[in-house]
């Protein structure tokens, strides 16, 4: 028995001592080579081991370009947002963002791709660089812009949450669903705001949250709850899942606000910029007038905004590291922010939602892009 | 001449009573042995009556069995709607995998079935050559196959796999990978360093220990913070990993089995006979040990592959994910819709754990011929 | 060199006296067992620590880069969430901490029933399958194939999401004498309240134990000696029970029913069973009913027919046979499989998360980690707590197993 205890008790010593000086090394060969050529005859380096890795100065613009490909975090199907056909192409609000920063890139809004995730998964994947940019109807909280690592640049739609209840049921006001099973997805803001709103009205309710949005409706469906709430726009995109959805209608209160976004990570600046002026340069561009069929046409125009956008004049796409013509690229392959609403969520799409809150600040909305110049 | 009457020959047998012969004697004996058996009995054909035919009805004489959406299936008192099924076979079986690229999945398989099949029967090929066929090049050639990228292959990304087939690739991985991991575990838990045998057991112990949706949150969650930054993981492949790694611990046990009961002699010979470690267990301990416990291995296999249903809750879409989204599709939307789909993927998993469980009886019952030789 | 290949050196091993190491680590250092064993230790050693280290590494270096919170400081702040189903206290401004507390108990309690209810069906179900009636046999053989061979997420969902279906709403609710009620919502059944000290009652039923423990004991005594049992010692493990109703009867307490009743949109008052519990617990007691009877099988089957016969022999009649000789032995076989079987349910217990049944992943690994974004402290805590309990069982498990072993006289 001792005799073998003994040369493991020493091998047990002799293994960690190697293993702490073997990880230098290995730290040394993960983050760059030509350092330990250099260091050769300078001065020794300081010997923390990779607390600041010097992976940190290649940008997500520079990985991005070596790839070839915009990686787009999207959700696992929401109609109007990111929602895949039967022959895998996506399309929807968010999808368009994604296409807009590939084109803003490349000017090709085909290079991009689309990694669909669960509500949990969303932020990980971002952080850990397996997606470049999160658009997938996320909720910009401050917990979510400090905590987690995150950055929003902008919100491509402006959310409320909502209730949608049975028609039979009779209740017309939120303030009706004392006592109510309410239905729900975890892992979102709504879980939240339900638990605030129902006890600062002081009315009793009971959660079922689900892990999936499938799910929720199911059960919705199967009447395991009398209120199934998410944001306002989720509602009118899962009422498509409905047995019969004039059966069901939407409340009219909206008990938060849920400014939905892009999200990238945190201490990339030139990325976020990229990401936050894509965005804008759609809303400009139809504050402006120009949609993808007038683009080719409005670059001869005298206006000084319009020339700007499409760099005619001036160089502000070099400015984000990126082609002058990427708003231009982004607009005939995109179409300003109107066009992509309206293809994807509006009027005359199956899901049938006004623009509201997230027209222009000229129509008495809240979208409003800060001046290209 | 004597008047006695001596008989010569035996009078010819009574007819058995009737109660002795025929389905009359065999319900006695088995159905009618006592008052309690009477009794059960009767509440078995009571049960029977009760349920068959409704089953029945459902399942065959109501069911829609071909129609073009879900109306025909919305209808009162329709039973299965196998239609559904019929129209979604092709997404059951592949997913979103673009259709002109199928082939691709059918050679595989087929590629995958000709080096198992003959492993499988009993025969006289050279076992050595197909167990590495199938370790090696086989799984090189089916991820070429399947994700393309290679070859003038499209490039047919995982998000888009989907089915029968992402269930089979999960498990068919996680059983290629479980068997020499564990077998190297089960010898590890075995040897007589013990550092090597304290890191084998703690490894067994923690992945048999946790459930093994935990391991798959953490694989789609918590492994792309392990990886150094800019280093990613596909989804499914971190699904993979979670899966191989706890099926390896399982596995590890079932062979740690096989080797305790190989007799200390046939250790004692390999020394004696100057072999090495390797070799006397590679050529005298192995081979007795994994062949005694092939009803546990494939006992292990059904377990894994029942469990490859997990995935759909990390979002990927197996056999059952893509069954439960398809559920909520509009067009085929009716009460019946889930409960048939549900039944359809009971089915298709039953067939093959049901084969599995048979051929690991078939294997057992060979094995106990050998043994009494 | 002399020695290239292993067949020469370990003839050369033999050659050179095994009683005198010396000589062999003077032929070839790399001979000798111990140094090549603490060679490869080590080297698995430094292997293992390295990983481990360069894991934990790039985890802290990514968790600082990215501006990750971390630390376990989360669990005191306020969940705010909702619960639907809760042991103890639990309200929106509870902890973190709190709604970890809410989510194992519930875990607990789906798998300690559940247990309870996969073994009463598993023996029932194991003895059926070895039943002299054909039907019965056939019945329960194609029970157990059925359901052994379909994953046992796919029955969770056939339970909730086939059977919610089936179940009428609220208002339509099948009742039985319009004081049980059965709906899409769950199970609503009157509750008991009681009025009155419930401590008495306990410190009661301990009594009544502690007082059938001796008698049993009492029994076995005289059985040892005199070969004759204690009339009716059997029933002493009753008094658990009796001697708390009998306080209670006697010291007058009183017990208040509240019958559930339709108000507003479902029922309140009374006790009620939700429909993600229910469904839960059907499919994991009958999936794992299924593997526990093929152990009952096959552990009545281990107990070699000889048994039987010299117990017949002995003038023992079937019942006593089957309960004093056949069971005991069988058990032996059973419990060691019983446990995994048990283990296992617990850990699918967390399959719940598919449901919606607040169970510790679904409310720990699912909102809290959601909410809070700390994945590796979440998915930690998850994975320690699961793993004590299977620890935990299999620590009690071996000491049962050392404690029932056949002590050969």
């Amino acid at each position: 028995m001792d005799n073998r205890l003994l040369p493991a008790g020493a091998a047990l010593v002799v293994g960690l001592v190697a293993g702490f000086l073997l990880y230098p090394s290995f730290g040394d060969t993960a983050t760059d080579t030509p350092n330990v050529d250099a260091s050769d005859g300078a001065e020794p380096t300081p010997a923390a081991p990779a607390s600041l890795p010097v992976v940190e100065n290649r940008s997500t613009l520079d990985l991005v370009r070596e790839r070839g490909y915009v990686r787009c975090g999207v959700s696992q199907g929401l109609p109007g947002f990111s929602n895949p056909n039967d022959s895998g192409d996506w399309s929807g609000i968010d999808v368009d963002i994604c296409r807009a920063v590939a084109a803003a890139v490349f000017g090709d809004a085909g290079k991009s791709r689309f990694t669909p995730l669960s509500a949990k998964e969303r932020f990980t994947a971002l952080q850990s660089g397996e997606i470049d940019v999160l658009t997938r109807n996320t909720t910009w909280s401050l917990t979510r812009d400090t905590a987690l690592g995150l950055d929003f640049v902008g919100v491509n739609y402006y959310d409320g949450q909502g209730f949608m209840v049975r028609k039979e049921l009779g209740v017309k006001s939120v303030m009706e669903l004392d006592g109510a099973v309410v239905c729900t997805n975890t892992g979102t803001t709504t879980e939240l705001n339900v638990a605030d709103f129902f006890r600062s009205n002081g009315l009793a309710y009971s959660i079922v949250a689900f892990e999936k949005s499938d799910e929720v409706v199911a059960a919705y469906d199967a009447g395991r709850c009398d209120a199934f709430t998410t944001d306002a726009s989720g509602l009118y995109s899962e009422r498509l899942k409905l047995a019969d959805l004039n059966d069901h209608v939407v409340l009219p209160e909206i008990i938060s606000k849920e400014p939905l976004g892009p999200a990238v990570r945190q201490g990339d600046d030139q990325w976020a910029d990229i990401v936050r002026w894509s965005l804008f340069a759609m809303v400009e561009a139809e504050e402006l007038g120009i949609t993808s069929e007038n683009a080719r046409d409005m670059k001869t125009s005298q206006n000084p905004p319009v020339r700007r956008l499409l760099g005619v004049e001036g160089a502000f796409g070099q400015n984000l590291g990126i082609p002058n013509d990427w708003a231009f690229k982004i607009i005939t392959q995109v179409g300003n922010y109107g066009q992509s609403f309206e293809r994807g969520v509006g009027e005359n799409t199956p899901l049938g939602i006004p623009r509201g809150l997230n027209a222009l600040w000229t129509d008495g909305g809240l979208q409003y892009s800060p001046p290209v110049r | 001449m004597s008047d006695h009457f001596v008989r010569t020959t035996h009078a010819p047998a009574k007819p058995a009573p009737r109660i002795q012969i025929g389905w009359v004697r065999w319900a006695r004996e088995n159905l009618f042995s006592s008052l309690l058996n009477s009794l059960l009995t009767v509440i078995a054909v009571v049960l029977l009556v009760v349920m068959l035919p409704p089953f029945l009805d459902w399942a065959f004489f109501s069911a829609v069995f071909s129609a073009v959406d879900g109306s025909a299936c919305r209808v009162d008192g329709a039973g299965a709607c196998w239609a559904f099924v019929e129209a979604k076979f092709g997404q059951f079986l592949f997913g979103r995998y673009p259709d002109a690229e199928k082939w691709r999945v059918v050679l595989t398989l087929i590629l995958g079935i000709a080096g198992l099949a003959p492993l499988l029967i009993p025969n006289r090929l050279p076992r050595q050559w197909l167990v590495a066929y199938l370790l090696v090049p086989f799984p090189i050639l089916a991820f070429v196959l399947l994700s393309g990228g290679f070859f003038g292959l499209e490039k047919v990304e995982t998000s888009d796999w989907g089915g029968l087939m992402v269930t089979l690739v999960v498990a068919l991985t996680g059983i290629a990978a479980s068997l020499p991991l564990g077998v190297l575990l089960a010898l590890g838990r075995r040897s007589e360093m013990p550092v090597i045998r304290m890191f084998c057991v703690i490894f067994i112990e923690f992945w048999r220990g946790v459930p093994l949706i935990t391991v798959l949150f953490m694989s789609s969650v918590m492994l792309p913070l392990f990886l150094p930054e800019g280093m990613s993981f596909d989804k499914l492949l971190r699904a993979l990993i979670g899966v191989a790694l706890f099926s390896s611990a399982y596995m590890a046990e079932v062979v740690r089995g096989g080797l305790a009961a190989v007799p200390a002699g046939q250790y004692e010979a390999g020394k004696a006979l100057g072999l090495t470690y390797w070799q006397s267990m590679n050529r005298i301990v192995l081979p007795q040990a994994l062949t005694t416990v092939i009803p546990g291995i494939v006992n292990n296999f059904i377990g894994l592959f029942k469990d490859t249903t997990l995935v759909l809750v990390i979002g990927l879409f197996d056999l059952l994910g893509i069954v439960q989204s398809n559920s909520t599709d509009p067009t085929w939307l009716s009460p019946q819709t889930a409960t048939t789909g549900y039944v359809f993927a009971a089915f298709v998993f039953w067939i093959f754990c049901f084969g599995m469980s048979r051929y690991s009886v078939f294997m057992e019952r060979r094995l106990e011929a050998g043994a009494q030789r | 060199m002399v020695c290239n290949t292993h067949r020469r050196c370990a003839d050369l091993k033999l050659v050179s006296s095994p009683k005198d190491p010396q000589s062999t680590v003077a032929t070839q250092p790399w001979n000798n067992p111990k140094l090549r064993s603490f060679a490869a230790q080590t080297l698995v050693l430094a292997l293992v620590g390295a990983f481990v280290w360069i894991v934990v590494d790039n985890t802290i270096t990514n968790l600082q880069r990215l501006n990750i919170a971390s630390g376990f400081g989360f669990l005191e702040n306020p969940a705010g969430f909702g619960i639907a189903l809760t042991l103890v206290e639990y309200s929106e401004q509870s902890s973190y901490g709190r709604a970890l507390l809410v989510g194992f108990l519930n875990t607990l309690l789906v798998a300690v029933i559940g247990i309870v209810l996969a073994t009463i069906i598993g023996f029932t179900l194991g003895v059926a399958r070895l039943s002299s009636n054909w039907l019965i046999a056939k019945i329960a053989t194609v029970y157990i194939e059925i359901v052994r061979n379909v994953p046992l997420l796919l029955q969770i969902f056939f339970w909730y999401f086939a059977v919610l279906r089936a179940l009428p709403l609220p208002r339509d609710s099948v009742s039985l004498f319009d004081v049980m009620f059965l709906n899409n919502r769950g199970v609503f059944v009157p509750s008991l309240l009681l009025e009155g000290s419930g401590l008495v009652l306990l410190i009661s039923a301990a009594l009544g134990g502690v007082a059938a423990w001796l008698i049993v004991r009492l029994s076995k005594k005289r059985r040892a000696e005199t070969g004759e049992s204690l009339k009716g010692a059997q029933l002493a493990p009753l008094l658990v029970f009796v001697v708390p109703v009998l306080v209670f009867l006697v010291s007058g307490m009183g017990l208040k029913a509240e019958v559930p009743s339709l108000r507003g949109f479902g029922f309140r008052g009374g006790w009620s069973l939700i429909p993600e519990f229910v469904s839960l617990l059907l499919a994991l007691s009958i999936y794992t009913a299924a593997f526990i009877a093929e152990n009952v099988r096959s552990g009545i089957l281990a107990v070699s027919k000889g048994q039987t016969e010299a117990a017949r022999a002995l003038g023992l009649k079937p019942s006593p046979i089957l309960r004093l000789v056949i069971i005991p032995q069988a058990l032996r076989v059973i419990i060691p499989p019983l446990t995994s079987q048990y283990l296992n349910l617990t850990k699918n217990s967390s399959l719940a998360v598919a449901i919606a049944y607040p169970d510790l992943v679904s409310v720990f690994s699912g909102t809290v980690l959601n909410q809070t974004g700390q994945a590796v402290e979440v998915i930690a805590i998850t994975m320690t707590i699961y793993l004590s309990l299977s620890l935990f069982t299999s620590f009690v498990m071996n000491w049962y197993n050392r404690h029932m072993a056949l002590v050969e006289r």
